[in-house]
């Protein structure tokens, strides 16, 4: 099996209020090293065999019109997850 | 007597509420089921509140893609009317019948409160039996209410009049512009967050000026639209 990830991301300009509780949760835990945090999503995406360019873009289209909403978040990268043992 | 559907998805929750509203302002409630792809030919339809399909992917998200909504959609764009409570708003964003989004509230909790709304546009299909203006009290109650925008849409929303309510007294979870509901261009789609359908029958609402749990303020919600279908 071939592995295709899709991160997802808010927006920069829209305001993450859970990276923001996230952050303040690390600071309260001794990270005080981080300035900020935003949280996002990431999707796997099997394939059968090989990740192909087809399979590549079909993940962004998915990406673009189901996995996101683009009001809110931007598909910050599609990329073949190499890791993935293939059958 | 006007036949007004009520869609009910995996995880609905104000179906029944939404339905009683309906017959307590005189029309006759029609079940809709998500997966067919049929209106019964109902003369409006409301999309109520809950967790459809648990919320998953984003709210609202997977519920787009449900048969019963592609016929909704085409049926909003000839002009029946159409209302979103909670959910269902975020229902219509995702099938891009309104403009903008919800995200969390900025606060992180979920919220559930007496809400203090104005009306800010008296004429659209489902709040003619409003005046200009007038402060409405209903229950609020979620997690993803937080309404956004960008700053174009926003303004383009309030040069139309189609900011049709706005949180008064408090913003309850950071919206932009206070904005509570809003409405398509036609005014025959409105979406807000606050539910109408928990304020509609004395014993059971809000506290109001005659008491305890009297208030009825979102009962006008569907007898606006009953007088919008009659003419």
């Amino acid at each position: 099996m071939g592995r295709v990830v899709v991160d997802v991301m808010p927006k920069p300009e829209i305001l993450d209020p859970q990276g923001k509780a996230v952050a303040a949760a690390l600071s309260r835990l001794g990270f005080d090293q981080f300035a900020s945090v935003r949280q996002g999503k990431r999707f796997e995406l099997e394939v059968e065999g090989e990740v192909t360019q087809e399979a590549l873009d079909a993940a962004r289209a998915a990406g673009e019109q189901v996995l996101s909403n683009p009001v809110i978040e931007d598909v910050v990268a599609v990329y073949a997850d190499e890791t993935a043992v293939t059958a | 007597m006007s036949r007004i559907g009520v869609v009910t998805f995996p995880g609905t929750l104000d179906d029944r509420d939404a339905s009683r509203a309906v017959r307590l302002a005189g029309g006759e409630p029609v079940a809709l089921w998500h997966g067919d792809a049929d209106l019964r030919g109902v003369d409006a339809v409301v999309l109520p509140g809950g967790f459809s399909y648990g919320d998953y992917l984003r709210a609202g998200a997977i519920s787009r893609f449900a048969p019963v909504m592609s016929e909704i959609v085409d049926a909003a764009n000839r002009g029946l009317p159409v209302l979103g409570i909670c959910n269902g708003f975020q229902v219509l964003t995702e099938a891009h019948l309104l403009p903008g989004s919800m995200i969390k509230n900025d606060h992180l909790h979920f919220v559930c409160r007496e809400q203090v709304l104005s009306v800010e546009n008296a004429d659209t299909a489902w709040t003619r039996d409003y005046t200009q203006g007038e402060r409405i009290t209903i229950p609020l109650k979620n997690q993803d209410g937080q309404y956004v925008a960008d700053e174009h849409t926003l303004d383009e929303l309030e040069g139309e009049g189609r900011v049709v309510f706005r949180y008064q007294d408090v913003n309850p979870n950071g919206s932009r512009r206070g904005i509570a509901g809003i409405s398509n261009a036609r005014g025959n789609v409105v979406g807000l967050m606050p539910h109408p359908e928990h304020a509609v029958e004395p014993g059971f609402g809000p506290d109001g000026a005659k008491g305890p749990r009297s208030g009825t303020d979102g009962l006008r919600f569907f007898t606006s639209v009953l007088s919008a279908l009659v003419g």
